[in-house]
């Protein structure tokens, strides 16, 4: 495969949505089923051999410019994609567990009226992720960026007849949009400082243009942040995330766990030489991460619907890349981009093929004893619980998490504190994710109609067990030199990165062998103890347990109810936008207008006698006074003021 | 003293004369039209004169011609705006036709009056004194105060058009003074020489001119609906004829623009810190208030009316600067701004039928799925209208926040950019009817097909994206027609 080429890979998920979108309702189902899963599997095998080509190439980087699509004055944006080590690590998750979640819908959404409809977003949708991530230019990446956005409401609110599917839809765009805020102020920045929008120029020429500490790096990383932040549901505006559940299954495992909501992290990892040049930013950066992951775990453990635990733990997690990329580990945030997008991929996918054979009940409390019934779903799902929970030596998530836990405790920019943060992070995913196991597939059945449960089709249960697959053995790139030194193996995912990211200051970093094992063995012993009582407490005692939940302590309350978050946003931001514009602005300084003029008197009115009452009941002689007002404040200030 | 007219006197004003021309015969066809019969004809008329006009403004690009002693000027600036213009005429005529029929103003002289303003409109772009300024300024005015009022029968549409009509007198009455006061103290109407004369310090330091060029911010701040000079849009863009609301939130306020702009930078440049600061404080003011306003509105039209307040202040934020990047971005906004929101208009137009129309929010429920292809179009345009990448809307607002953020301006860049967040909010509001509400009750039927509407929807939403993915060439135009402008400075 040739550099020139490399347009191909977007191309096809575009020419898929097109299909799909144009002729998918009258080709029906079948065509449908074979296509879109076939573009994202063909753009797969593209970018495996683009991965290749890529190792080999000088630099370790490929790129194709197709054209210029901004040219104006000093401004140049031309359409360059580009395959390097981070995005090519991305294009192989994007295509891969894209096409596997493809797949998996073509049996979760088999028989709904819009299948056409959602194969064309979801082709779409990968479209405008590979744009994000190839895009060699900032203005490109945002062109990606808010076509995944707009993929992403659009498949939230698939389900608009149910009123929270169209809420959650709105609700995801403006809060993105927020975020989009800082993004494009921070683009709008970075050319007037940089002259230019290309990532790579901007990444060299950092320490030079701005320096080290200095307010407007600090500034400009800050709103980046705010835009990464939006993206990737962070503290404070992780609130569309777990509304974005009443969105399909497949959805939610493609676009809020596996790909989408890891979009921030890209960002800030792409731009890791300006990032390191602002230690008040990364300072910032790692407490957002580190609260939000502990703020959204403690959310989880008190809820009963089983893909609302998964979004709360999607926050979670996402924090603790935050939390990675704050004290400058960049890799290793983007290896556990890596090994979460397997395993929440896999637990969101298990799920969906629980409420696909539950006929859409999604209340932890009315399944039990599920593994019985679906022996392959609960086994993946099971496997992708022992891997999001740290489950050592084996799993991948325990390589990965492991890893950011180290880098918080003993990197310059890290500290007790935040790895504490980890450390207790770490405690209660152990716990939420196997109350969660224990709920639905062990302990007594609760279901209704036990005898209709049957495991799912193979084109759903082949996804699962391809991710468990990875999620066992996608830590085995990272095994850390305290383990595996003896051994003689080496960490390759280290290997792969090195000279990537830039680095944070050398300053007083600790810890050394002894330590990492000591706290490793720490952090295993306690979310080994966390699995254990979240099983039990939710198998054996599940009476008890749930006995104790309908009494509704106060902080549990507090807990299922978010903290309140919701609520406090509207009566603290919503609300008052709405009395502003209505009260304030729309009905005191600008007049309401014609629903107060017109009325019964008006109409019966002819000629010169209706100008004149017009002209009397006092709406245009206040737009007059207020056009004098203006205009005696523009007279003043110019002939009195400017003297 | 003889008076002669010359062959570049006529040709600095082809495009003009031609729409004027066209404008007469239009009224001479409507005399032959028999009672009832349908206006056909007339629109056609309209529409050849427009295509002319507009391949008049076409052949002017490159020219540097002046015309009746240096009162008009034939140039890049001037032909870039007139095939705007032009381009604005030609959808209101497409979406006009079967409105007039539907709610039963179909008269001959809408398309005349339509004409005579855009005819206006031109004279104010190529205007190189202000009397020629105010002569187009009135054309146009005139007209429009008339094309309001065209729904002889509902009150709504008069008090629309007496509303516009009193308002706009009066604030005729700053513009006037302003331009007289100008004179006063420089002795010149000429545009360029009043740029001339101010670079006298006594000159400059004089009051009058001051105080002249602060009565024409006013004057120019009514007709751009600038805040707070903005009252009379919402009552007068909902109670005209819906065609007429698309026509005016996009034509006379392009028009209104490129005088001001020529007069600011041609003739004022000397003053430009102060003007700017002026305009800076405008341009928060607008963009903020009309943003937030729109949230609470129910009726479409007069959500548009505020938005189209918001979008002023967006362009105004760019005149602040007035750099050639800024003024690029002005003429190239003006362009996409016209397309995203004449198709918008036209979704509207088409939705309704002669038993009402439909311009509440609650009457588009669910009509993404009614009518599949309309609501993609929409979808477009509402993207544009809120500045999502690969629309015109977009790139037109990344070029003015570009340009305002490289002359330092960071603060106005940031408040423009939170006010497009907010307008999220309300252009949202459209999508989600569109989408994702189910009819209640009596659903929206499906539209009637006509091919004068379609033909609008379809050209706004390709141009939309055209601006959007391959705005190369029309940027080029813009940056290269407001070079000619600022080569004085």
């Amino acid at each position: 495969m040739m550099n020139d080429s490399l347009w191909i890979i977007p191309a096809l998920p575009l020419a898929g949505f097109l299909l799909n979108g144009l002729l998918g309702r009258k080709l029906g189902p079948v065509f449908v089923s074979l296509l879109g899963p076939g573009v994202v599997g063909a753009a797969f095998v593209l970018s495996i051999m683009a991965f290749n080509r890529m190792l080999q190439a000088p630099g370790l980087t490929i790129s194709q410019t197709l054209f210029t699509w901004i040219q104006s004055g000093n401004l140049n944006v031309p359409v360059t994609l580009l395959v390097d080590r981070l995005s090519g690590l991305y294009l192989l998750i994007i295509t891969g567990i894209g096409f596997v979640i493809h797949l998996f819908a073509v049996g979760y959404m088999r028989g709904e009226a819009g299948f056409w409809r959602f194969f064309a977003y979801l082709n779409l949708f990968i479209f405008f992720m590979l744009i994000l991530v190839m895009a060699s230019s900032l203005l490109l990446l945002f062109v990606g960026w808010e076509g995944v956005g707009l993929c992403s409401y659009l498949l939230i609110g698939y389900y608009f007849e149910k009123d929270s599917a169209a809420a959650a839809a709105k609700k995801a765009f403006v809060v993105n949009r927020i975020g989009d805020f800082g993004f494009i102020v921070a683009s709008l920045m970075l050319f007037w400082l940089f002259g230019t929008l290309e990532m790579a120029g901007i990444n060299q020429q950092a320490s030079v243009v701005l320096g080290a500490g200095s307010l407007m790096v600090t500034t400009v990383t800050l709103l980046l942040f705010v835009g990464a932040a939006g993206k990737s549901a962070q503290i404070p505006l992780y609130v569309w995330l777990p509304d974005a559940m009443e969105g399909p299954t497949p959805v939610s495992a493609l676009i809020h766990a596996a790909t989408m909501v890891t979009a921030g992290l890209y960002l800030l990892a792409r731009m890791s030489h300006l990032f390191v040049l602002s230690p008040a930013t990364l300072a910032v950066v790692a407490a957002v991460g580190a609260a939000t992951a502990l703020f959204s775990a403690t959310i989880a453990l008190a809820q009963n619907d089983i893909k609302r635990v998964l979004a709360y733990s999607t926050c979670s997690q996402l924090g603790y890349m935050f939390l990675a990329m704050g004290v400058g580990a960049f890799g290793a945030g983007v290896f556990h981009v890596m090994t979460h997008a397997f395993f929440k991929a896999l637990l969101f996918l298990a799920a969906g093929s629980v409420i696909t054979a539950l006929h859409h009940e999604q209340d932890m409390r009315k399944m039990g004893g599920l593994a019985k019934k679906m022996p392959i779903t609960g086994f993946t799902f099971l496997i992708g619980a022992l891997a999001i929970s740290g489950f050592p030596l084996i799993f991948s998530g325990f390589f990965s998490k492991d890893e950011i836990l180290w880098q918080a405790f003993s990197s310059p920019a890290g500290s007790t504190l935040l790895w504490l943060v980890g450390l207790i992070t770490a405690v209660l995913t152990a716990f939420y994710m196997f109350r969660a196991v224990g709920m639905a597939f062990f302990g007594a059945s609760r279901l209704e109609h036990p005898e209709h449960v049957h495991e799912s089709p193979w084109v759903m249960t082949l996804p699962l067990m391809i991710l468990a697959f990875l999620s066992v053995t996608g830590g085995w790139l990272g095994i850390p030199h305290s383990l595996g030194g003896g051994l003689g193996i080496t960490n390759r995912m280290e290997h792969y990165f090195e000279g990537f990211f830039a680095q944070v200051p050398a300053g007083a970093g600790h810890g050394d062998t002894g330590t990492e094992l000591g706290l490793m063995a720490l952090t295993t012993v306690l979310a080994l103890g966390a699995m254990a009582l979240g099983y039990r407490m939710f198998t054996v005692n599940r009476e008890r347990a749930l006995a104790w939940d309908q009494t509704d302590p106060m902080v549990w309350k507090v807990l299922r109810n978010k903290y309140y978050v919701d609520e406090l946003y509207n009566l603290v931001v919503w609300r008052p936008l709405h009395w502003v514009s209505d009260k304030v602005l729309w009905k005191t300084v600008d007049v309401k207008g014609i629903d107060g003029t017109v009325n019964g008197a008006a109409r019966a009115a002819r000629g010169m006698g209706w100008v004149l009452r017009l002209a009397q009941n006092g709406m245009i002689e206040i737009y007059a006074v207020s056009m004098v007002a203006g205009a005696v404040l523009v007279v003043g200030y110019l002939v009195f003021l400017t003297e | 003293m003889t008076f002669q007219i010359t062959q570049t006197d006529l040709q600095t004003i082809l495009p003009e004369l031609i729409l004027f021309g066209m404008g007469m015969l239009v009224l001479v066809v409507e005399l032959f039209r028999r009672p009832g019969a349908s206006t056909l004809p007339q629109a056609l008329v309209a529409l050849l004169g427009i295509s002319a006009s507009g391949y008049g403004a076409y052949l002017q690009l490159g020219l540097d011609l002046k015309g009746f002693s240096g009162e008009v000027i034939a140039d890049d600036y001037a032909a870039v705006f007139k095939m705007v213009f032009a381009a604005t005429a030609f959808l209101t005529v497409l979406i006009s036709t079967r409105y007039l029929a539907d709610r039963k103003m179909d008269f001959g002289e809408y398309y005349a009056l339509l004409l005579f303003a855009v005819g206006g409109m031109m004279v104010m772009a190529s205007a190189l004194d202000l009397l020629m300024v105010f002569v187009g300024l009135e054309i146009l005015s005139i007209s429009s105060y008339i094309l309001c009022g065209m729904l002889r029968h509902d009150v709504k549409s008069n008090e629309s058009a007496m509303k516009y009509f009193l308002l706009g007198a009066f604030a005729t009455g700053f513009l006037l003074y302003g331009m007289a006061m100008i004179y006063g103290a420089t002795g010149t109407i000429h545009i360029r020489e009043i740029g001339m004369a101010l670079t006298n310090p006594d000159t400059f330091a004089n009051p009058l001119v001051w105080f002249g060029m602060a009565l024409l911010l006013v004057g120019f701040g009514f007709k751009l609906s600038i805040v707070p000079f903005h009252m009379w849009t919402p009552d007068v863009y909902e109670g005209a004829p819906t065609a007429v609301t698309a026509f005016l939130s996009a034509g006379p306020k392009a028009a209104g623009f490129a005088a001001l702009i020529r007069l600011l930078v041609e003739a004022l440049g000397a003053m430009r810190g102060e003007w700017s600061q002026v305009l800076w404080v405008l341009a928060a003011l607008t963009m903020t208030l009309g943003n937030v306003v729109a949230i609470q509105q129910n009726n479409i039209k007069r959500m548009l009316a505020y938005s189209s307040i918001a979008h002023a202040g967006y362009i105004l934020a760019a005149l602040v600067v007035s750099t050639s990047e800024g003024l690029g971005a002005v003429v190239f906004y003006t362009l996409a701004y016209t397309l995203m929101n004449m198709g918008i208009f036209a979704v509207l137009i088409l939705a309704s039928g002669p038993d009402k129309e439909r311009v509440t929010f609650d009457d588009f429920k669910g009509f993404g799925y009614v009518s599949p292809a309309v609501g993609l179009a929409t979808l477009v345009f509402v993207l544009s209208l809120i500045g999502i990448p690969l629309t015109g809307g977009f790139v037109g607002k990344f070029q003015i926040f570009k340009a305002v953020v490289e002359q330092g301006y960071i603060w106005l860049a940031v408040i423009g950019v939170v006010n497009s967040v907010v307008s999220v909010y309300y252009y949202l509001r459209i999508l989600v009817v569109f989408y994702m509400t189910p009819p209640q009750g009596e659903p929206a039927p499906k539209p009637v097909f006509h091919p004068g509407l379609a033909a609008a929807i379809l050209v706004s939403a390709v141009g939309v994206l055209y601006l959007g993915i391959l705005p190369s060439a029309w940027l080029e135009l813009s940056s290269r027609s407001v070079s000619v402008l600022l080569a004085g400075f």
